[in-house]
């Protein structure tokens, strides 16, 4: 390692009031995508004692539906394509709707299963989380590389599922502590 | 199987806070407690969302201008470098702050705090660096205020900062805080970065040759963002 390494300035949580500050991102981005690929994925971040987390801030990152990630300001708005945030209702709930991603290529012949990578802020987290979410019965679930270094009982909590009367609307919840606690991953 | 991506690059020990540190009391339901996992460096950790000059409005970088009155309070100049790991410049890196008025109220329904909020002052700003990953903004310095995580406490004055730099991983929420300022002692959420070095350098430092006599005081605050890897480091498990 480079001696010459500066150190990263330390986080700090969003406490109660990031509303004010992020919130005009919320809810902005390209609006004119294809219906036809678009889905919803919805859900609730709940804490320790499955009460809902009011207050917390969620941001998807996510590649098009060809697996590709768009690394540019792609919209006349200034908002780049793929990027989502989302704030958490009363009841701890989310929704959104988005393009849904395609199985993202590695270069050597593998394809990542496709998903989202997402940050959860809130009060009461110094640090931000970083988790992903998948998508019930994609094939590609089996050979992901990033699933298959989760153990088995554990992988199910970074799956969205969905209801099969409307293939379109995937369910996911996020647990910041307990039984089912999320996969979270280090930085 | 073996899996043979690179791993992404985790914190310097004590540089960063703890997720659960009980003295900041919503800590405790809100932190996970299963080990972290690993994750391998992919295409969606080395990409991340780049912003426009299109989404920044006027006045967006001077928060005692963005109503018909002039805000009240203690007019500030804070600005600063944003840089990654490795010393370079963050170019178009949006930043996003805000913050509590000089009356130390944010102007948010569920902050019931008994201190008068002001007409003239939203608390929120937002900007892009520069081609040097500068940035600069002009506020009104925050003060302090009582919050419920014990008795008697007090948050230090502070400006709460938002980040992107270079893809999705190097995303950073922060807060800056003033010199001198005698609540830091005293603040769990200051002092849950266990390293006095790294705590230190969330404190702005008053900046007189930046200062605008008989108008406004300056303060500077540099950022360091977590950087790209250095491809050299690729398979290198850490």
């Amino acid at each position: 390692m480079s001696t010459q390494k500066m150190v990263p300035s330390g986080s700090q949580t969003v406490g109660p009031y990031f509303r004010i500050g992020l919130e005009d991102l919320v809810g902005k981005g390209p609006g004119n995508e294809s219906a036809l690929e678009t889905i919803r994925i919805h859900g609730k971040v709940l804490d320790r004692d499955g009460a809902p987390v009011s207050d917390a801030l969620l941001e998807f990152w996510r590649a098009d539906s060809s697996g590709a990630y768009s690394d540019g300001v792609s919209h006349l708005n200034g908002h780049p394509v793929g990027f989502h945030r989302v704030g958490t209702e009363v009841d701890g709930s989310f929704s959104l709707t988005l393009i849904k991603p395609g199985a993202t290529p590695l270069g050597d012949g593998r394809f990542q299963a496709p998903h989202m990578l997402v940050l959860v802020f809130a009060r009461g987290l110094l640090r931000h989380l970083i988790t992903r979410v998948y998508f019930d019965q994609d094939p590609t679930l089996a050979v992901d590389p990033v699933l298959l270094e989760i153990t088995a009982e554990r992988r199910r909590t970074l799956i969205a599922s969905f209801d099969p009367s409307d293939p379109q609307v995937y369910e996911w919840n996020i647990v910041l502590q307990g039984d089912n606690e999320t996969v979270f991953f280090a930085w | 199987m073996l899996i043979e991506l690179p791993a992404v690059q985790t914190a310097i020990p004590g540089t960063q806070p703890d997720f659960y540190f009980p003295p900041y009391v919503s800590t405790i339901a809100r932190s996970p407690r299963m080990p972290l996992v690993l994750l391998p460096e992919t295409p969606t950790e080395r990409t991340g969302p780049v912003f426009g000059h299109e989404m920044i409005r006027k006045n967006d970088h001077d928060l005692t201008a963005q109503h018909e009155g002039e805000a009240l309070g203690e007019r500030i100049v804070v600005h600063g470098r944003v840089r990654d790991e490795d010393g370079r410049p963050v170019r178009g890196a949006l930043i996003e702050v805000w913050q509590a008025n000089a009356a130390g109220r944010y102007r948010h329904k569920v902050d019931g705090h008994d201190a008068p909020l002001d007409p003239n002052f939203s608390g929120a700003g937002r900007f892009l660096t520069d081609d040097e990953g500068r940035y600069f903004f002009k506020t009104i310095k925050p003060g302090p205020y009582p919050w419920g995580n014990h008795y008697n406490a007090w948050r230090p004055a502070h400006i709460h900062f938002s980040l992107f730099g270079a893809g999705i991983l190097s995303r950073l929420v922060t807060q800056m805080y003033f010199p001198g300022d005698p609540l830091q002692p005293f603040d769990p959420i200051f002092n849950s970065i266990p390293d006095e070095g790294a705590r230190q350098r969330l404190v702005s430092k008053l900046d007189m040759a930046r200062s605008q006599p008989d108008y406004a005081l300056a303060y500077a605050f540099d950022i360091v963002l977590r950087g790209s890897h250095d491809t050299s480091f690729e398979g290198a498990k850490r």
